[in-house]
């Protein structure tokens, strides 16, 4: 099968082609990055089918970021028959540099020439046919939004696929050339991973990775070495060659007016962006998000799942019964199997009005415009402004929090980004608070909830600051951030996004939170012939084992310690685990009025605090290890969060006696 | 004078990216480098928002100090 690639900058329209082009569930995105994971699709054309992959957006192919790393890998190693370059007809200048750098690398290259409709509007006039001559590449002019000049983009490049790329040679002037050529001789003479003229243009370039395979090559190195004893630099005349390469094309093949256009987009600025209104609209936007979602997705929508699963439960009781299971088959599949991914799939509805709010922000362009506005509070406690973007996606889930820290290009903004993450209290953990919620504070709910989720955010910029007096020292990296036209988000961009999180999400609840379930229901009846969810069982015995941990924090039962250890697993299950041992059921008011029967109003809230802020999940824990590469790291995000959330838990319990609530 | 002294919609031309470390190569690959033209949007607070043939670019108010730029 033939492989084509789909390279471009953020907000060139790159991921929307994607989809017309597959008819796969993919995502439009508006701020740098979105698309950090390679998405792949296919199509068919003539009766053969065409495997696509939607590479990073990305404005260069250097090696500063895990986004450009994965385009160029792709590129050079993954070997694609074609790759197409979608080009932002607003912004050809710059979008036409990421396409040198393609044709540098010998990459069989057609461009997408994108939003031609917007360039229009800017009158702004581009000759495809002067465009396609002067890069020796086919150039061929789409509206990916509306679906125009797709047909011919598929021929052209279904076209080229047979044909070898045209080698076009450049030149970055007597001096650059020669030093390639010295360079690429001195190269040939080892095995590389790359073509050797391009690592030698990559290597003046000071490109990291390169320096760091030349590393064991002496004679390169050595080379190198004198370049830098001599204060030879290309780095910068490098990107200027390129960029008077661009301009000398654009010239000949763009016209555009003298006076830029003021656009909506100007306008919308104006308000949306201004030192006066900017904080507190983005503050009534994100408090009208999760208010909307907790009226929606919990009060409304919520309550419809929960009487289904009921149902469905008593139905399958019923079923079982009648078949004459034994007593164990019934205990497993009710409350193990029913109770537990139940217990979980009652907040499906929420997090799909979550996401479905996150997307629109996201899609209009919004998040760019909400991380500008917050650079100056991040900056103030030693974060970076992009840092809230992947706060913000925490409040659904901590996973998708964490992986969207790779726009962070500096190590230290992201770590300290990653490691503060779980204090953005996910979807997850909203069940817990609701059930203490409705025990202890039924008519003070909103504000409660407020409160935790402030504490949240509160814990996360105190240790920010903290990582970055102490373990990350050192500048925040400056902050860069391109703020893309305002568009209307598409209904089809939005729902696929949305369904595709909640897609997710269910399947976790069905996979990872059942097997944790099913572990948890296995302990808990065993040794055989104990009272399930009794304290002799093992699972009680376990929580009766380190039940004295949490007495300082007033709530020292094996019953809460148990499921806090259940929590680690899957934060779903602590709501799941407190219904078993204390109800016997999952959800609904039997467990309300027994967790009002065991906890105080005081040892409930220390209760609260602990798991806003305790260990996250196994999932959190297994991803910090895969975005950090580190076992440390993954280790030290399991303890220090629990240390944090325990002596918090004893301050709130210990003071709150003495003053005698 | 430097890109965050230039006055809100005034236009300016990059002379030089004086340190800056890498974002300075990064500003260099968005178009920022020397000759390239740009009109100030917004410079009050936080960073400073340019705009570059209609293209806008929050830049970091102490990066926008290590951009030397001549008024047209």
């Amino acid at each position: 099968m033939q492989t084509i690639a789909l390279v471009g900058n953020p907000n060139s329209g790159k991921t929307t082609l994607f989809n017309v082009l597959t008819g796969s569930n993919q995502h439009v995105g508006n701020w740098p990055g979105v698309t950090v994971e390679k998405k792949e699709g296919s199509f068919k054309h003539k009766g053969a089918v065409y495997n696509v992959v939607d590479l990073p957006g990305t404005y260069s192919l250097g090696a500063y970021s895990e986004d450009e790393l994965v385009a160029r890998d792709f590129i050079v190693k993954g070997n694609p028959d074609v790759v197409i370059n979608v080009v932002d007809a607003t912004n050809i200048e710059r979008n036409l540099y990421l396409t040198t750098q393609l044709l540098e690398m010998g990459a069989n290259v057609i461009v997408a020439l994108n939003m031609m409709d917007e360039a229009e509007l800017k009158k702004i006039k581009i000759s495809t046919e002067a465009l396609s001559e002067a890069l020796g590449v086919p150039v061929i002019s789409t509206i990916a939004a509306k679906k125009k000049g797709i047909g011919e983009l598929i021929e052209s490049t279904v076209d080229i696929i047979s044909q070898k790329p045209r080698q076009i040679v450049f030149t970055y002037g007597n001096e650059i050339d020669n030093e390639i050529l010295n360079l690429r001789d001195l190269l040939k003479e080892e095995s590389l991973p790359y073509p050797a003229g391009w690592m030698a243009l990559k290597l003046l370039e000071s490109d990291k990775e390169m320096l760091l395979i030349v590393d064991g090559m002496k004679k390169v190195k050595d080379h190198l070495d004198t370049l830098r004893l001599n204060n030879v630099d290309y780095e910068l005349d490098i990107v200027d060659k390129r960029y008077a390469y661009v301009n000398g094309i654009s010239k000949r093949c763009v016209e555009k007016p003298d006076e830029e256009i003021v656009t909506a987009t100007d306008k919308i600025d104006k308000v949306l962006t201004s030192r006066l209104f900017g904080l507190p609209i983005f503050g009534l936007i994100m408090f009208l998000v999760f208010q909307l979602t907790f009226v929606i997705g919990s009060d409304f929508l919520g309550g419809y799942v929960e009487t289904a699963i009921g149902y469905f439960g008593v139905l399958v009781e019923g079923l079982l019964l009648t078949l004459g299971s034994p007593d164990w088959l019934v205990s497993f599949v009710i409350e193990g199997f029913i109770g537990g991914v139940g217990a979980v799939l009652v907040f499906v509805p929420l997090i799909m009005v979550l996401y479905f709010f996150l997307a629109i922000l996201e899609d209009t362009g919004y998040m760019a415009r909400a991380a500008y506005i917050m650079d100056g509070i991040m900056r103030a406690v030693g974060l970076h402004g992009k840092t809230f973007i992947s706060m913000i996606v925490g409040f659904g889930c901590n996973v998708p929090g964490i992986m969207a820290t790779r726009t962070l290009e500096n190590k230290k903004d992201r770590m300290i980004a990653i490691l503060i993450n779980p204090f953005m209290s996910c979807g997850a953990r909203l069940p817990i608070y609701l059930v203490f919620i409705a025990a202890f504070f039924p008519n003070n709910g909103g504000l409660v909830l407020f409160i935790i989720y402030a504490l949240g955010i509160a814990m996360a910029l105190l240790m920010g600051k903290i990582f970055s007096k102490t373990l990350f020292k050192g500048e925040s990296s400056h902050f860069i951030m391109e703020l893309p036209p305002y568009r209307l988000p598409s209904a089809s961009g939005v729902l696929r996004d949305m369904w595709e999180k909640v897609w997710d999400f269910v399947r976790r609840a069905g996979t990872v939170i059942f097997a944790v379930v099913a572990l948890l229901w296995v302990l808990s009846v065993l040794p055989m012939g104990v009272e399930p969810y009794s304290q002799e069982s093992i699972l009680g015995r376990i929580g009766t084992f380190i039940a004295p941990m949490f007495a300082p924090a007033g709530f020292g039962t094996w019953q809460a310690s148990v499921s806090l250890f259940a929590g680690i697993a899957a934060k779903e299950a602590v709501v799941a685990v407190l219904g078993m041992v204390y109800a016997g059921v999952s959800e609904g008011s039997e467990l309300v009025t027994a967790i009002q029967g065991s906890f105080t109003t005081l040892s409930a809230v220390s209760f609260l605090v602990m798991t806003l802020l305790y260990t996250p999940c196994a999932a959190v824990i297994a991803t910090v290890k895969k975005e950090t590469n580190s076992y440390k790291w993954a280790a030290f995000m399991a303890i220090y969060p629990f240390v944090l959330a325990w002596v918090l838990a004893v301050i709130v319990y210990q003071v709150g006696s003495l003053m005698g609530f | 004078m430097v890109l965050s002294g230039v006055k809100k919609n005034d236009k300016c031309r990059i002379k030089q990216v004086v340190g800056g470390g890498y974002a300075r190569k990064r500003l260099y690959e968005l178009g920022l480098n020397s000759g390239a033209e740009l009109k100030m949007v917004k410079n009050d607070f936080g960073p400073i928002i340019i705009s570059m043939s209609g293209h806008k670019l929050a830049i970091g108010r102490g990066l926008a100090s290590h951009i030397e730029v001549e008024k047209e």
